[in-house]
């Protein structure tokens, strides 16, 4: 099936790139790089405006780090056996500390985040999914993350 | 970081996105019964504390046609994992890096890298060029697709006082 995607123009991917760049916490933050495109604050707001609308980007805010607030958070991995695999994700996605969960092409087929509010709750959650569906729960912790972000061609 | 029930306002206010008019802090302020100079300075702190990364749009790939994604997964020498997965994490086409430790047996690899394109042959020519950015220091590699979406939550704000 075709989807319609977004048309955009040199300047909208212009934008697209300097925004996930982040802009400053300042009074008028939008202000240096509407400056830096030669184009008015106004028409910079109506494009990161229609850019929400059609969805090319999702949101724009502030990015928290719940890990900074105290929280924790963690990759976790298991192989799950097919014929089981709709039963184990319903049992790991119970959950509330499962966040996003995925299904992937691997002997480890099942990928999920774990969110909790300590370092140890990870340990106890991951151990009782162990425990709970007989399959080892894999962790994967962070150890070390590089810059994000993502460029269209401008 | 020590965040107190204000922080937590302006979080809460803010987590779904940022009012799109030229002082988006004053409106902020507005709405919770603050001063503008109070939120700017909260955000700051905040993110001086890393509790903040950036104020940022979160592209879309989906919706940039970027349908099929791929998590790329290396076995990197130790010596060398971190500068090989800034460079990894610098390339255009990669939305996230991350160094994480191996798994043995079984899963030798220790960076991870999530690769997106229009399909998979374009993946596939991504992950071509990580292996030659890469070169010997990658000693074994391989790729995962998402076939599903499990569960999909957004960020829960702790109910912990702190």
């Amino acid at each position: 099936m075709m989807r319609d995607q977004p048309i955009l123009d040199g300047l909208d991917r212009c934008i697209l790139n300097a925004i996930q760049d982040g802009l400053p916490i300042v009074a008028e933050p939008f202000a240096g790089l509407a400056d830096s495109l030669g184009i008015e604050v106004e028409e910079l707001l109506e494009r990161i405006a229609r850019l929400r609308a059609e969805r090319v980007i999702t949101r724009f805010g502030p990015f928290y780090d719940a890990a900074a607030m105290g929280g924790a958070f963690c990759l976790c991995a298991m192989e799950v056996p097919e014929e089981r695999f709709d039963a184990v994700a319903g049992q790991v996605n119970a959950w509330p500390e499962v966040a996003h969960n995925y299904a992937r092409t691997h002997r480890l087929n099942m990928w999920f985040v774990l969110a909790t509010e300590t370092p140890e709750d990870i340990v106890r959650v991951a151990e009782a999914i162990t425990g709970q569906t007989g399959i080892m729960v894999l962790r994967f912790p962070k150890l070390e993350e590089f810059f994000i972000r993502f460029r269209v061609a401008a | 970081m020590r965040i107190d029930e204000t922080d937590r306002r302006i979080i809460a206010a803010t987590q779904g996105g940022l009012p799109l008019v030229p002082r988006p802090f004053a409106a902020v302020a507005e709405e919770l019964g603050l001063e503008e100079a109070e939120v700017l300075e909260r955000m700051a702190v905040m993110q001086e504390r890393g509790v903040i990364r950036r104020i940022a749009g979160a592209p879309n790939h989906y919706a940039l046609g970027m349908t099929a994604n791929g998590m790329t997964v290396w076995d990197l020498e130790d010596a060398v994992a971190s500068e090989l997965g800034a460079a990894v994490g610098a390339l255009d086409f990669v939305s996230h890096a991350y160094l994480r430790p191996r798994a043995m047996p079984g899963w030798p690899y220790n960076l991870f890298a999530m690769v997106h394109g229009r399909d998979r042959s374009e993946v596939e020519a991504k992950r071509a060029r990580i292996a030659v950015l890469l070169g010997p220091a990658a000693r074994a590699n391989d790729i995962l697709y998402s076939t599903r979406i499990l569960k999909k939550t957004g960020l829960r704000l702790s109910r912990k006082e702190t």
